[in-house]
C-alpha cells in the first residue's frame, strides 16, 4: 500500500467524500494540479471541472465540482465546492437544458450583476457537459 | 357559576387544543431531527472555510493596506447593519421574541453611542415584531426562507445582497443575529460579526500562523473570491442553526402546552364530576323531603 493522505470533498450541505487516498487531481484556477502525500502547503481557487481520485494509478472516483477552493497541507487536502456531483450521476439532457436556459437568461440579463451570475451558470453547465465527454 | 353543559363544552374544547398541540409537538420533533442533521452535516464546510479565511487573514494582516475591504472593513463603524434571522411562524415559545428583544437592546445601545443602525430582516416574525418600532430602519426583508430547511442557494442569495449593500457603502459593520442550537431545551441568542471578518476565537492559533502557504492565484484574488462566499456560508450556518433551534423551541413549547392542557382537563373534569354529584344529591333530597311531606 502506497503512502496516503486524507482527502476531503465538502459541499455546503454535507461532507461528500472523506477518506485516505493516494493521489488526487484538482482542477485549479490556473491549471489542474495533482496532489500526492507531502505536497507543499497550497491554497488555490478551483474552477468548474472534475476532481479525480486515483487508486493504484487508476482514476477510481470522479466528481464534478462547480468551483470553490482547495487547501492542501502535507497530510490533508480539502476541496470546498458549491455543487458536487459524481460524474456518473450527471444527466446529460438536464445539463444541456440547463446550459440553454442559462445562456438565454444571460442574454436577457438586464443588470451587470445578473449577467455575471448567469455567466457563471453558463460556465458551470458547459464544464459539466465537457466532463461527460 | 357555570352550568354542567358549559363545563362539558369547555372540557371538549381544551381536549381539542391538546390534540393540536401534541400533533404539533410530534411534527416539530421529526422536523427537528432533520434540521439537526442538516446543521451537523453543514459543519465541515463552514469549518474548513473558517480555517482558510483565518490563514489568509493571518497572511494579509502584515500588509493591511491592500487587504480587501470585506476583510479589513471600511475603517469606520458609523453605520451598523444587523441581519435579524427569525422564523416565519409563531407558536414556538420565546424563540422569535428572544431574538427581537436582543436586537432591540442592541439597537438602543448602538443609537446611544451615536451610531446609525439598519436592519435586514430574514423571516416573517422578525419583520412583524420590529416593524412597529423600527420600521424606518428596515432596509431589506425576506420571508419564507428555509420553509423546507434552508438551502445553500437561499443563503447565498442573502449573502450576495449583504455584500452588494456593503459595496454600495450602505454600512460599515455587519452582524447577524440568530439562535444557536445548544440543546433541544436551550437556544442561545448569538451575535456574529460578518463584516469585517472576525476570526472565530476557538480556532487553534499556532497551527496556521507559522506555516507558509503557496497561493494560486494571488492572495488578494483568492480573498476576493473567498470572502463573499464566506459570508454566504456564515449566513447558511446561521439559518440552519436557527432552523434547528426553532423546531427545538417549538417542540418544547408544544410539549408544555400539551401538559398544561392535560392538567386543565383534569381540573375541569373534577369540577364537572363534583357538580354533577351535587346536583344528584340535591335532586334526591328534594324527592325524599317531598315524600316525607306527604
Amino acid at each position: 500500500m502506497a503512502d496516503t493522505f486524507q482527502f476531503e470533498l465538502v459541499a455546503p450541505e454535507k461532507l461528500i467524500f472523506s477518506d485516505a487516498v493516494e493521489f488526487v487531481v484538482v482542477p485549479g484556477m490556473e491549471g489542474d494540479f495533482g496532489v500526492l502525500p507531502g505536497h507543499a502547503l497550497l491554497l488555490s481557487t478551483v474552477r468548474p471541472g472534475v476532481v479525480e481520485i486515483h487508486e493504484d494509478n487508476q482514476p477510481k472516483h470522479r466528481y464534478f465540482v462547480s468551483g470553490g477552493f482547495a487547501e492542501v497541507t502535507g497530510d490533508r487536502c480539502t476541496v470546498l465546492s458549491t455543487e458536487t456531483i459524481p460524474i456518473d450521476d450527471i444527466d446529460r439532457e438536464a445539463t444541456q437544458k440547463r446550459l440553454e436556459l442559462a445562456e438565454l437568461e444571460w442574454r436577457d440579463a438586464s443588470s451587470d450583476e445578473d449577467r455575471k451570475k448567469y455567466e457563471a451558470d453558463v460556465t458551470v453547465a458547459q464544464a459539466m457537459l465537457d466532463a461527460l465527454k | 357559576m357555570p352550568s354542567l353543559k358549559d363545563l362539558r363544552i369547555r372540557i371538549n374544547s381544551v381536549r381539542q387544543t391538546q390534540k393540536i398541540t401534541s400533533a404539533m409537538k410530534l411534527v416539530a420533533a421529526s422536523k427537528l431531527k432533520r434540521a439537526q442533521e442538516a446543521a451537523e452535516s453543514a459543519r465541515p464546510y463552514a469549518e474548513s472555510m473558517d480555517r482558510m479565511v483565518g490563514s489568509l487573514a493571518g497572511v494579509m494582516s502584515d500588509r493591511s493596506e491592500d487587504a480587501p475591504r470585506l476583510l479589513a472593513g471600511t475603517g469606520a463603524d458609523a453605520t451598523h447593519l444587523i441581519v435579524v434571522a427569525t422564523g416565519d411562524r409563531g407558536l414556538c415559545g420565546g424563540f422569535n421574541s428572544s431574538i427581537t428583544r436582543a436586537v432591540r437592546a442592541r439597537i438602543d445601545e448602538l443609537q446611544k453611542d451615536g451610531k446609525s443602525v439598519k436592519l435586514y430582516c430574514v423571516g416573517r416574525k422578525g419583520i412583524e415584531q420590529l416593524r412597529r418600532d423600527f420600521g424606518n430602519l428596515i432596509i431589506e426583508q425576506i420571508q419564507g426562507v428555509g420553509r423546507r430547511g434552508a438551502t445553500y442557494d437561499e443563503a447565498a442569495e442573502i449573502g450576495r445582497k449583504i455584500a452588494g449593500l456593503f459595496e454600495d457603502g450602505q454600512f460599515d459593520v455587519c452582524t447577524i443575529v440568530y439562535n444557536r442550537f445548544r440543546t433541544v431545551m436551550s437556544q442561545v441568542v448569538t451575535f456574529q460579526q460578518l463584516i469585517p471578518f472576525a476570526a472565530p476565537e476557538q480556532t487553534e492559533p499556532a497551527d496556521t500562523s507559522d506555516a507558509i502557504y503557496e497561493f494560486e492565484p494571488e492572495e488578494t484574488e483568492i480573498l476576493e473570491e473567498l470572502l463573499p462566499r464566506n459570508i454566504s456560508v456564515q449566513v447558511f450556518r446561521a439559518l440552519l442553526e436557527n432552523g434547528a433551534s426553532e423546531q427545538g423551541a417549538r417542540m418544547t413549547a408544544m410539549d408544555s402546552a400539551t401538559r398544561n392542557a392535560g392538567e386543565m382537563i383534569n381540573k375541569l373534569t373534577l369540577n364537572y364530576n363534583r357538580m354533577r354529584q351535587a346536583q344528584i344529591t340535591t335532586e334526591l333530597i328534594e324527592i325524599v323531603s317531598g315524600a316525607e311531606a306527604l
